[in-house]
């Protein structure tokens, strides 16, 4: 049921809207600008143009911009498993490795290399307890552990040789969402809007959803570093409003709301007149973007209007389920991550360029066989149920689905003790670990790297973060390398330094 | 087998791309850009502009318009001309007391402060307001907080656990002193990179070293210790780079810079400067007032002491005299003691072993003190041999951790406050010198004289390593722990031994000193300490002035009325003044110097050539201080601090008065703040920046002065109405044809709405507040391991500078208006302007708070009219009247608030909170909340114009 208020607050806001629309062209009279400045014989059309194109740009910096080439995808979710899930447990196979179970790694293997925890002289190998078995067509081979991403199989492609240089998750979780393990850079959502602008006009165009605990990178994975805020991700809540400060004052009604911008709007306009300054403009379409984001937020997370067996297929109203979980819970997880899934979807379809799921932690150095499973049922049924909804509504061609994390995890049992003995936990491992997308334009059904017999380096086909990220800005109609801003004296991108495109992977 | 093994891809290219490589190369061999590496730089960036000498050139003799003939003024104007535009006219006065108020204080002029200004005939009226503003202490807060973003400041380790750094705020309360005292730019430079090498540096100086000292610290599980200290060695040397020289230098820790004349040997040259600025902590005076009142306390509470302790020892020369009475008693005792009584020798060690760098200093009393490196965990291996063991055996081990004035908080444990953790006890004995496991004596029991709660003494012998025997809160004091072996340990001759203390808690929870013992016998003795048996079975001829005392020592504990003396005396110490000193971070010179060497591509595991201090050949000559202690690694980080603030070096200046100059027009004369490089921009009024850096220099780097010298000016006096006309030829304002308007940054939208609303507190410094938080905002961070609670009274109305700020979790209301996230140094914010700013400040319980002060403040006007209301909000926000229109559309929001809140009298009340005024209905208030809110929202309000 919607309230009173609400009602009354959607009347105003497509009022608003069309007033907006209608009586002063584009906006609040910026294209009017120019125009009215000419009339007045105070401008030169040439000179009009150019103050136009000056408030253009300072009025909407999220206005869609042109592609570098036509592009597949409109929109991402970006589902960000944050703790770095096994790969060997849910989507690598490794028999050897279980023929292994119990054996030490040869010496030579083991003195380059660094563990968190491990204590490497005494570190056994550790099969995976779980079974695998194949999938659609494609016969794709994954965890008893995700049957409903199972079910999908033919949608996604699944990548396996993945690795990274960071190793502990701060860095790393850095390096995958701004393509360094390095403080102050802008996110991939906030490149994406920086270099796509948002479709939509009453929401944000990057969103985040958080489930589960904090991540070890907490609201640093989604800022826009040296990029104005504008391209930060805003942090939709499960509690409470779903963007902060979005309820008037207690006793404030939306009535008195609208009338209040009026009167703002009333002065900044005369300000407007008087000074001349496009940020003017820039400031009063801000505050009617906000008061039509205070009708949009709120519809857009009722969920009331979605039929019943499309809520249970992503289940929204699944319980917790009995025993472990410590690492990945926090309150009614299940449900939360659930709804998540679905806020993407509706997200998407309102405009919403970038929307990262995040979901913590995976960061299993103990007790796999409890709490993997836990995670894993978490967010199988939903993301499955995800790709499923996209698909049924057309809209899984031009929203790109990732499935992604900053490393993978040890072949090798966690003996934090010391003993010679295999554990139930494996340590971090960024020499090779595994992600899956789907839609986007890109190929279903296909399995792509291949790590070696024990899951722990890469033998065909490795993929780089920078490669992974430099694809899906393909997939977006933008070239990696002319994505660029200026800071410091230096062109920074998302790939840093690096980044390949990988054609194969191109439906 | 498994083939084909490998850690990641080995193809270099890889990274690159190859095509694009290869693209790369085709396009530097055809000249079109310039390939990587030093032979290739741009042949021209040595002469780049910005290493040149400070261009002296006389300010031209140019009148343009209302332009006076400040120097500054005369250098705008001849741009202007030469481009044929005008100047703008001088702001009204209004505007000016409003932008100077906003650029220097950081809050608005009162009303009565405006009418004062706009009234004053006075040809210097506009000087005195300058003056003024400059000596408020507001404006080291306002000019701090332009520090502090350069600084990285903030209250959190950053990272993954981010923990709290208690403390920090000291560092910005000695950046808001150093700018409200006008601490000279040169000094302000040397004490904040070199304080602590100073002759004679006081705390104050060494405090000032916390500018590098907020570098982030990960204490993530599992981390290299060594990868993160050269990360924020490298930001050190980043952030002074991009501070003092405006360059990139962070583009040559991998590789010679590809645009600037820098080539990574250099870098490293910097970098060895840093490389032995260690991570330290320092005791700071809490105030001066506390210092001294500790000074008049202390000397009271010593006098008292004295006494006590002359009285003590007069006790003790009387025992002294009769000596040989009380030994004989001892004697008499001792006969009595059965055969096997429990009995403990102390153990001299063969070899002491534990990580690299932990070194063991034998004591006199045959305790160790453990001192070197100290490692985040201990184990400590001692070897030894003993006859002891023959039969009837050795029946235990006794382990006593000792205080020491060496240790931190005096011990007996290495971590700051003193405690430790011993995980495990291993005892090994043989008859061979090789010990295995299959030597290990199994241990029964273990008793300690004190245990911390959930750190029991028999946690040091159980299996696990998560458990162990801890002290908390008895620091500064030795305690011991009993170990008995589970049946007596019997080896006839000498026997071989080890003993293992396991220490595996983590954070330096080691013991920093010990002494072990065997023991031997099982029947409860008298109590009588081993060292006394033995100096009373000795030769009482031979007898040393030691044994003596401590003889006398163990008599006098046994005398009742010496032992109260004691017991008085240790009470009167307890009542001892508390220091009036705190902890802070700081940086502190390395006492043995770290060889630097090239780290290649920038990576810590893969160290090139040494290197020793050295700074950019491309710049002046850098000279070592003449007693320097540091010759040999090529100075030190105040040798380097003087070479930036030499008069020589055109830089430093240049770069500074660009940062002022931007904070008092929106952008810099080069508009690249944080890019004088090659890369960088041109300055749009050369001659101007350099007349600005040699004037600089000239007032011996005095902010204040050089802020005055700007602000006097008539460019910096112009309106900054837009001229629609110079759209096309001036679109960005780079002849400086008008003032500029720029949205305030997030802390000052905070601070404007309180201080025009009354609620501000006036108060400046001290620890950091926690203004109201939205719930869910902390719990973002890692585990949700951080709780806010929420500041009362005052503290919830600061200014927002003060505000907690957690690096992964800072507050949205700051981040929301483009504060810098403070991971790294900030040069210059962006100014965006995005709907959630637009909800922050209708709807954010801040805002909504000030709306509702500031609304019974209008409301308990004595003049009972709109108007006059309206006028005085105006006056408080916009340091104006209001304009008719906006009376009429403030008068029109009235009049429908009152209309709805007229029969909704509950909503009224909410609305109102707690700010109903006197006198008034629920509505009336209500309606002004509404108009309030208005107000603190227009754009005029949070534009500095």
């Amino acid at each position: 049921m919607r309230s009173r208020q609400q009602e009354a607050t959607e009347r105003l806001a497509a009022h608003t809207r069309r007033e907006f629309l209608n009586t002063s062209a584009s906006g609040l009279g910026l294209a009017g600008l120019g125009a009215a400045l000419t009339a007045d014989g105070l401008l030169s059309p040439r000179t009009a143009r150019a103050a136009d194109a000056i408030a253009a740009s300072a009025t909407n910096p999220l206005a869609p911009k042109p592609t570098h080439f036509s592009p597949k995808a409109k929109s991402c979710i970006f589902i960000f498993m944050a703790g770095a899930p096994s790969h060997i447990d849910l989507f690598d196979p490794k028999p050897e490795l279980n023929k292994r179970h119990g054996q030490p790694l040869p010496k030579s293997m083991l003195d380059k290399v660094r563990f968190a925890f491990i204590k490497k002289d005494n570190a056994l190998l550790q099969g995976s307890p779980f079974k695998f078995a194949k999938h659609g067509q494609s016969g794709m081979e994954l965890s008893e552990l995700v049957p409903h991403i199972g079910s999908v199989a033919d949608d996604i492609l699944l990548v396996r040789g993945l690795h990274s240089e960071q190793f502990n998750h701060h860095p790393g979780q850095l390096m995958m969402q701004c393509g360094r393990g390095a403080f102050g850079l802008p996110t991939m959502g906030s490149w994406l809007t920086y270099g796509l602008g948002s479709e939509s006009q009453n929401l944000p165009g990057y969103v985040v959803l958080t489930s589960g605990r904090g991540s070890s990178g907490g609201a640093t994975l989604w800022q826009s570093g040296f990029l104005p805020s504008v391209h930060a991700g805003v942090l939709f809540r499960g509690q409470g409003e779903p963007v902060l400060n979005l309820k008037n004052p207690a006793g404030l009604p939306p009535e008195l709301q609208r009338a209040g911008l009026d009167t703002l709007r009333d002065v900044n306009q005369g300000r407007y007149a008087e000074v001349r300054d496009p940020e003017i403009a820039s400031r009063i379409a801000a505050y009617e973007l906000a008061f039509r984001m205070q009708t949009a937020a709120p519809e857009l997370i009722d969920l009331s209007s979605e039929p019943k067996h499309l809520l249970e297929s992503y289940g929204v109203e699944r319980p917790e389920p009995k025993g472990k979980g410590g690492r990945g819970k926090q309150g009614d997880t299940y449900k939360s991550f659930a709804r998540n899934c679905l806020l993407a979807r509706r997200m998407v379809e309102r405009g919403v360029r970038f929307v990262n799921i995040v979901y913590a932690s995976w960061d299993h150095h103990s007790n796999i066989p409890n709490e993997l499973p836990y995670n894993a049922g978490c967010v199988d049924q939903p993301i499955a149920a995800l790709i499923k909804d996209l698909k049924q509504r057309g809209m899984l061609d031009e929203t790109m689905v990732v499935w992604g994390t900053e490393f993978g995890r040890t072949p090798l049992g966690e003996n934090r003790s010391g003993k010679r003995e295999v554990g139930t936990g494996r340590d971090h491992h960024p020499f090779s670990f595994s992600m899956f997308m789907a839609g986007g334009g890109f190929k279903g059904g296909m399995t792509w790297g291949k790590t070696d017999d024990i899951g722990w380096g890469v033998e065909e086909n490795d993929v780089h973060i920078n490669d992974l990220h430099a694809t899906m800005l393909h997939q977006f109609g933008l070239d990696h390398l002319r994505l660029t801003h200026r800071f410091q004296g230096r062109d920074f991108r998302l790939t840093d330094v690096g980044g390949e495109v990988v054609y194969e992977w191109l439906a | 087998m498994w083939s084909g093994f490998r850690l990641v891809s080995a193809r270099p290219w890889r990274r690159l791309g190859r095509p694009h490589a290869l693209l790369m190369i085709a396009l530097a061999a055809a000249g079109w850009i310039p390939l990587v590496g030093a032979e290739s730089r741009p042949s021209d960036s040595a002469e780049h502009w910005a290493y040149q000498s400070l261009h002296s050139a006389e300010p031209p003799t140019v009148q343009v318009g209302p332009f006076s003939d400040h120097p500054v003024d005369r250098f705008v104007a001849a741009r202007l001309r030469s481009a044929d535009v005008a100047p703008s006219p001088r702001a009204p006065r209004h505007v000016l007391i409003k932008r100077l108020s906003y650029d220097l204080i950081g809050l608005p002029p009162t009303p009565a402060e405006v009418e004062a200004f706009v009234n004053d005939k006075s040809p210097d009226a506009y000087e005195k307001l300058v003056d003024r503003l400059l000596a408020s202490p507001h404006f080291g807060e306002r000019w701090g907080r332009h520090w502090l973003d350069k600084a990285r400041y903030a209250d959190s380790d950053g990272y993954e656990k981010d923990r709290p750094r208690a403390n920090a705020w000291r560092y910005r309360d000695w950046v808001i002193a150093a700018i409200n005292n006008d601490m000279p730019f040169d000094q302000f430079t040397i004490e904040q990179l070199a304080g602590d090498l100073l002759p004679g540096a006081t705390p104050m100086q060494r405090l000032a070293t916390a500018f590098h000292r907020q570098t982030l610290t990960n204490t993530e599980g599992g981390t290299d210790k060594e990868e993160f200290r050269v990360a924020a060695v490298f930001d050190r040397v980043n952030t002074t780079g991009a501070i003092w020289m405006g360059l990139t230098v962070a583009c040559a820790q991998c590789h010679d810079h590809k645009y600037d004349a820098m080539s990574q040997r250099e870098y490293f040259q910097l970098y060895a400067f840093f490389n032995n600025g260690d991570e330290a902590n320092t005791s700071v005076p809490k105030s001066v007032a506390a210092q001294s009142q500790y000074a008049t306390l202390k000397k009271q509470h010593d006098a008292k002491v004295a006494a006590l302790e002359s009285k003590r020892s007069a006790r003790r020369n009387a025992l002294l005299a009769e000596l040989d009475k009380h030994e004989a008693a001892l004697r008499a005792q001792l006969a009595k003691r059965p055969a096997n009584a429990v009995a403990f020798h102390p153990i001299t060690f063969d070899k002491l072993e534990a990580s690299e760098g932990v070194r063991f200093d034998r004591q006199d009393d045959g305790s160790y003190l453990v001192t070197g490196s100290n490692p985040a965990k201990g184990q400590y291996t001692l070897w030894f041999k003993s006859d002891l063991a023959a039969s009837p055996g050795v029946t235990g081990l006794r382990i006593e951790t000792l205080a020491d004035k060496r240790l931190p908080s005096n011990g007996p444990g290495r971590v700051q406050h003193g405690n430790f953790v011993l995980s495990d006890v291993r005892f090994y004995a043989a008859t061979t010198p090789k010990l295995d496991k299959n030597h290990r004596v199994a241990l029964k029991s273990a008793k300690a004289d004190f245990a911390q709660d959930n750190w029991p003494a028999a946690a040091a012998i159980d299996p696990k390593l998560d458990t162990g025997w801890a002290v908390g809160p008895q620091f500064g004091k030795p305690h011991h722990i009993d170990i008995t072996t589970t049946k007596p340990l019997i080896i006839n001759g000498t026997a071989h031994m080890q003993v293992v203390l396991d220490q595996q808690y983590g954070s330096q929870h080691t013991i920093g000193r010990f002494r072990v013992s065997l023991r031997t016998g099982s029947e409860p003795n008298d109590g009588m300490p081993g060292p006394i048996v033995n100096i009373l079975k000795g030769d009482a001829t031979k007898r040393t002035a030691k044994q003596r005392d401590t003889l006398l020592d163990y008599v006098a504990s046994r005398d009742k009325s010496y032992a109260e003396l004691s017991k008085e005396l240790d009470a009167l110490k307890k009542q001892a003044p508390a220091s009036p000193n705190m902890t802070v971070r700081v940086i502190a010179q390395r006492g043995s110097p770290r060889q630097t060497r090239v780290l290649i591509r920038g990576d810590f595991l893969r160290p090139g050539d040494p290197v020793t201090g050295g700074t950019l050949n491309v710049m002046h000559k850098f000279e070592l201080r003449a007693d320097g202690p540091t010759v040999k690694l090529g100075g030190d980080r105040l040798d380097l601090a003087h070479w930036l603030v030499d008069p020589a070096n055109p830089l430093t200046p240049r770069v500074a008065v660009n940062h002022v100059w931007k904070h008092l027009f929106g952008h810099g004369l080069v508009r690249t703040v944080d890019d004088f490089g090659v890369r960088g921009e041109k300055p749009t009024h050369p001659q101007l920046l350099d007349w600005l850096a040699a004037e600089f220099i000239r007032l011996k780097w005095s902010r204040k002065a050089l802020i005055k010298t700007i602000v006097m000016s008539q460019t910096y006096q112009q309106s900054s109405k837009h001229r629609p006309e110079l759209a096309e030829r001036d679109p960005e304002n780079r002849l400086l044809h008008r003032q500029n308007r720029f949205r305030v940054e997030a802390e000052i939208v905070r601070d404007l709405a309180l201080s025009a609303s009354g609620l501000l507190s006036d108060k400046v410094g001290g620890p950091s507040v926690y203004p109201p938080l939205p719930a869910g905002i902390a719990s973002l961070s890692y585990a949700n391991n951080f709780k806010w609670n929420t500041s009362k009274g005052e503290d919830r109305f600061r200014r927002g500078m003060y505000t907690f700020f957690k690096r992964t979790s800072p507050h949205p209301n700051l981040l929301t208006f483009d504060c810098p996230d403070s991971n790294t140094s900030n040069l210059t914010r962006n100014i965006s302007n995005t709907p959630l700013m637009a909800l922050t400040t209708l709807n954010n319980i801040t805002f909504v708070e000030a709306s509702q002060a500031l609304a019974k403040r209008l409301v308990s006007r004595a003049a009972n009219n709109d108007v006059d209301r309206l006028q005085h909000g105006f006056n408080l926000t916009v340091a104006r009247d209001p304009a008719p229109h906006e009376v009429e559309s403030f008068s029109k929001l009235l009049e429908t608030s009152r209309s709805w809140y007229a029969t909704r009298s509950d909503d009224a009340k909410k609305l109102v909170g707690g700010y109903q005024p006197e006198g008034v209905s629920p509505a009336e208030a209500a309606a002004w909340v509404v108009a309030a809110r208005v107000m603190l929202n227009m754009d005029e309000f949070l534009t500095r114009e």
